[in-house]
């Protein structure tokens, strides 16, 4: 079942508007503009849409309310910042079907009532970025974005914006700020952005992906789509497989595959002994060896620990160092922190400053201690979801390989002679 | 209409509080000061130290009770296990980072961060190996030193720059750990729109702001017997330096500041009142010329250097409204040089006037290249509220319980004119006083003008000068001062007379007086000038007797030769970065 990459796995599909339109493009956005906006919340809810960038929110109800908003104007943001390490999906469909994501951004806002989109693009994509500049313009001239698009009352326009490659830029207060021009961090909340958003209008914020699975809900009604993967939270899902996997690529596949699957059946299973997988991205838990049979959906990953987050599989086989993956996950947090509050600012130098010691025979008995309490304030009391997550794979490689911790920090051996265990 | 009233407990207590109401403000109404630093009454809600994080019933995470308001039924718990777990460990990341040297910090006993480490029983810290950061210290403004290894990024500097004052000359630069508040292009202070109003300085919770200190310069001349050192001080201070003794902010210490300065050494203690009272006669007699004469107008006061910065940079093409007249200091310092060192029989070069001024942008004002009218630099050293009572107790003296001493005269002698100076509107009511006198030839029996004081960013009011119409208005805050500016750029404003100061409440509200400085203390401040005032026996600066002395000896008259060339100036059209 191919919601997302129905077009783009079709021999022959070039992504251009002829090839859009001649796969049923735009067609959705015509049913969308003669029905009320009220039809396709219904329908939408009726889906059980829920956001694919990570944090799970239902897609129906964040357009009722900022169609309910009573603020104007109001806009709509394509969250296209893909930057979670491991995530490329995203940058499939930018490049690939452009148009389809252009046609579900009018549906939102004719929806929700609004005259201007964004598309928030992350700075390195820069095939994606052209390909979307021409996309839009080649909408414009084919009426289905501007002024009385198809014939209708409803004008729309779309424009796009270069994030400068910062990844706390996805988050999406954070993307607002730096979309108005402003140092990319993240805002408080409440207000979400469907009351106070882009300059502090009503604004419907979705991802790419999320974005992209509505054309097909309006062709097929949220009923189709409610019954599609599992029961209670339905849909295809992007998955992005990398590491030590045979075939690793994006694979568009329903909610609720196992683990396993995604990785034997269409993955071409593991290169090498299985160690650990990261289901969702550096931001995500690790799972173990043993933990495969959980089910590819956010609340099945929940309960296992962990999380889908943006769907970036990562795997992850015994050659691997879990002290050398920690220190480099926080590194990465380090490096991305925004710097606004100090526990996501300081724990994440600290922690990274922690593991390097580790890694260089410069560990000490009470890390571990020390970093467990950390990643429990750090969850507890950053401002978003960046610092909330910063522990997390660091905290479940301790959790989940206790003894290559410990042989790290009292034998000061490294046993896969990865970390250098002198101090460089 | 009463707002609505939200219903919540906290700690166990049932609170009640208006609607809009934050959980921070809700546990302060039942004495729980849950600690902060980001926080401040002044700024916008920032939300990032996260100190101030509470419990709250079903809400998954801890939330900074600064950033949430209280809602109905909402159950709050600010000192659970795991509150204070996670306060201490917030505090730990902060001190890990944070320079050790306390014992010779300038906020030493005053500094935010140390009282809640302490507070919070911080004894240890966790993180010593981390790095610490070596950042060059800014210190290339004549007021103001950054000094960022001590910065905590609060932002509250950030916030008191560009909401209060308009300014915005420094941000957040970078990103993560490596973040820093910085000016465009790392430029330096004094090389951007920075006004050097100091109020930066006032709300820092640590010592990464502080005044550039000219103590050493002070008491290397009390110490050289070939200098004659003279001292002025501002109105402001009277009303403020008790509280760097521990008095109660509103004491009025006029007498034991006198008398503490002179056992500091100073050869003579002078009142920058007498120049306050000398300004009215040379701002008010200007203002009169400009009304009848058909000139420039609104005319706008020159006293505060801060805001003369600004309109420096930001107005340049308002600066013709600027009164030409010198600030009370370097009238101060031009009459000191000239007038008093020769009926003295001193050379200009062998006296030292230094200012103790509650502005840290006095220091600038001094080292303007415009204010050598003696034929030498006319102030030679300005120190803050602030630094003058660190000199006070470095020489031991026991402040509090000085006897009353009176000011040396002639440079002493003030009217309660001149003491309001130091209130926002303080300079408006002291030119009404002398300006309606010297228009009608009348003389004014209530010298009060209620209209124009009090801590309202901005205040305007009409004046009935004997059937002319003076219109007015009074702007404290460079925010303020923007909304008037603007009105005159575009050609809209109704006034014939501005008065504007930098700082909030005026010079009292000085980026130089002690640290706490908020709205509370500011009114007890103004209060205390007000008080000094009413019991002056006289209120009018142009009964000076010394202000008469000296135009008849040495001045001859308001806006005369000599006053052109002593007490005015010009201003610098400056850029913007």
């Amino acid at each position: 079942m191919k919601v997302i990459l129905k077009n783009i796995e079709k021999e022959g599909y070039d992504g251009s508007i002829a090839s859009y339109i001649s796969e049923g493009g735009y067609e959705a956005l015509k049913i969308a503009l003669k029905k009320t906006p009220e039809d396709i919340l219904s329908e939408l809810k009726k889906s059980k849409l829920v956001g694919r960038g990570g944090a799970a929110f239902p897609t129906g109800m964040k357009w009722e309310f900022a169609r309910n908003s009573k603020e104007t104007p109001k806009y709509v943001v394509c969250n296209a910042d893909e930057g979670e390490p491991g995530t490329f999906k995203d940058r499939l469909i930018l490049e690939n079907d452009p148009h389809m994501l252009i046609e579900a951004m009018a549906i939102a806002g004719f929806t929700v009532g609004a005259s201007q989109g964004f598309i928030y693009i992350r700075g390195e994509y820069f095939k994606a970025y052209d390909v979307l500049t021409a996309a839009i313009e080649d909408a414009v001239k084919n009426n289905c974005l501007g002024n009385n698009i198809l014939g209708s009352d409803f004008s729309f326009n779309i424009s796009l914006y270069r994030g400068a490659g910062a990844y706390v830029c996805g988050e999406e207060t954070a993307l607002l700020d730096s979309l108005e021009g402003k140092k990319g961090q993240s805002r408080v909340k409440p207000p979400f952005p469907t009351f106070v958003g882009y300059q502090n209008k009503p604004t419907v914020l979705n991802n790419v992906e999320t974005l992209s699975n509505v054309p097909q809900i309006i062709l097929n009604g949220g009923d189709w789509y409610s019954k599609i993967g599992s029961a209670d939270c339905p849909g295809t899902k992007l998955y992005c497989l990398s590491g030590d996997v045979k075939k690793p690529g994006v694979y568009e596949l329903p909610t609720g595959i196992t683990l396993k699957e995604l990785i034997d059946t269409y993955g071409g299973g593991v290169d090498g002994k299985l160690k650990a997988v990261l289901p969702g991205g550096v931001s995500s838990s690790f799972l173990a060896a043993d933990q495969l049979d959980v089910k590819m959906d956010y609340p099945s990953l929940q309960k296992a620990g962990s999380m889908l987050g943006s769907a970036a599989v990562m795997v992850v086989n015994d050659t691997h160092c879990m002290v050398d993956l920690a220190k480099r996950c926080t590194e990465f947090f380090d490096y991305e922190s925004c710097g606004k509050c100090t526990p996501c600012r300081e724990g994440t130098k600290r922690a990274r400053e922690i593991f390097i010691n580790m890694s260089q025979a410069a560990g000490e008995a009470t890390d571990i201690a020390l970093l467990k309490e950390l990643q429990d304030v750090m969850y507890d009391t950053s401002r978003c979801g960046l610092g909330q997550a910063a522990m997390n794979a660091a905290g479940s490689a301790m959790d989940k390989f206790p003894s290559e911790f410990e042989k790290h920090i009292t034998k000061k051996n490294c046993e896969l002679g990865i970390c250098p265990m002198e101090k460089v | 209409m009463a707002s609505k009233m939200i219903n919540l407990t906290i700690d166990n207590n049932k609170v009640q509080v208006p609607e809009g109401t934050t959980v921070l403000k809700a546990a302060k109404s039942i004495g729980v000061n849950v600690p902060n630093l980001c926080f401040h009454e002044d700024l916008s809600i920032y939300g990032a130290c996260r100190l101030c994080v509470v419990e709250i019933e079903k809400h998954p995470r801890l939330e900074p009770s600064c950033a949430t308001l209280a809602e109905e039924g909402m159950v709050v718990k600010t000192n659970s296990t795991r509150v204070r777990k996670a306060r201490r460990m917030i505090v730990e990341l902060l001190l890990a980072n944070h320079p050790e040297d306390c014992l010779t910090c300038d906020r030493n006993q005053i500094c935010e961060l140390r009282k809640i480490a302490h507070d919070l029983g911080i004894r240890k810290l966790r993180f010593e190996k981390g790095r610490k950061y070596d950042y060059a210290l800014d210190e290339s403004s004549p007021s103001i030193v950054r000094d960022p290894n001590k910065c905590i990024q609060c932002g509250r500097c950030i916030r008191v720059c560009s909401e209060v004052q308009a300014v915005g000359a420094i941000d957040f630069v970078d990103r993560g750990g490596r973040t820093q508040v910085l000016t465009f292009l790392n430029k330096g202070l004094d090389n951007v729109e920075c006004t050097n109003c100091g109020q930066c300085i006032l709300v820092c919770p640590t010592g990464a702001l502080r005044e550039k200190t000219a103590v050493d310069d002070v008491w290397a001349a009390i110490d050289d017997p070939k200098k004659f050192v003279v001292v002025q001080t501002a109105p402001a201070v009277r009303a403020a330096i008790g509280e760097d003794f521990g008095m109660p902010a509103g004491s009025l210490v006029t007498g034991k500041m006198t008398s503490s300065l002179r056992r500091l050494g100073f050869d003579k203690i002078f009142d920058t009142q007498f120049a306050a009272d000398l300004t009215i006669m040379e701002e008010g007699h200007e203002l009169i010329g400009r009304v009848t004469n058909k000139g420039v107008l609104p005319m706008i006061t020159s006293c505060s250097p801060g805001w003369i910065k600004y309109v420096e940079h930001f107005f340049p093409e308002c600066l013709a409204h600027i009164s030409s007249c010198k600030s009370p200091q370097q009238m101060f310092g031009a009459v000191a040089k000239t007038y008093y060192a020769d009926k003295i029989g001193i050379k200009p070069e062998d006296m030292y006037v230094v200012s103790i001024m509650p502005c840290t942008a006095k220091k600038f004002e001094a080292e303007r290249p415009e204010m050598n009218d003696s034929g030498v630099i006319d102030v030679d050293a300005v120190l803050t509220t602030r630094e003058a009572a660190r000199m006070i107790q470095e020489a031991g003296i026991d402040f509090t319980n000085m006897p009353d001493e009176d000011f040396d005269k002639p440079l002493g002698i003030s009217t309660g004119a001149a003491t309001i100076f130091g209130a926002s509107g303080g300079v408006m009511e002291a030119a009404l006083r002398t300006a309606y006198e010297v228009i009608t030839s009348k003389t004014l029996e209530k010298v009060e003008f209620e209209q124009v004081r009090g801590m309202d960013g901005l205040k305007t009011a009409t004046v009935d000068v004997d059937g002319l119409e003076l219109k007015v208005a009074v702007a404290n805050g460079l925010a303020n001062a923007k909304v008037l500016l603007e009105q005159i750029a575009k050609g809209e404003s109704p006034y014939h007379f501005i008065e504007i100061m930098a700082c909030p409440g005026g010079c009292l509200g000085g980026g130089g007086q002690p640290i706490p400085t908020n709205l509370e203390i500011r009114k007890k401040r103004a209060a205390a000038l007000y008080r000094e005032d009413e019991g002056m026996p006289i209120r009018k600066s142009h009964e000076n007797p010394a202000i008469t002395a000296i135009y008849e000896e040495f001045l001859e008259k308001p806006l005369g030769e000599k006053s052109h060339h002593l007490l005015h100036t010009s201003y610098t059209k400056r850029e913007r970065y």
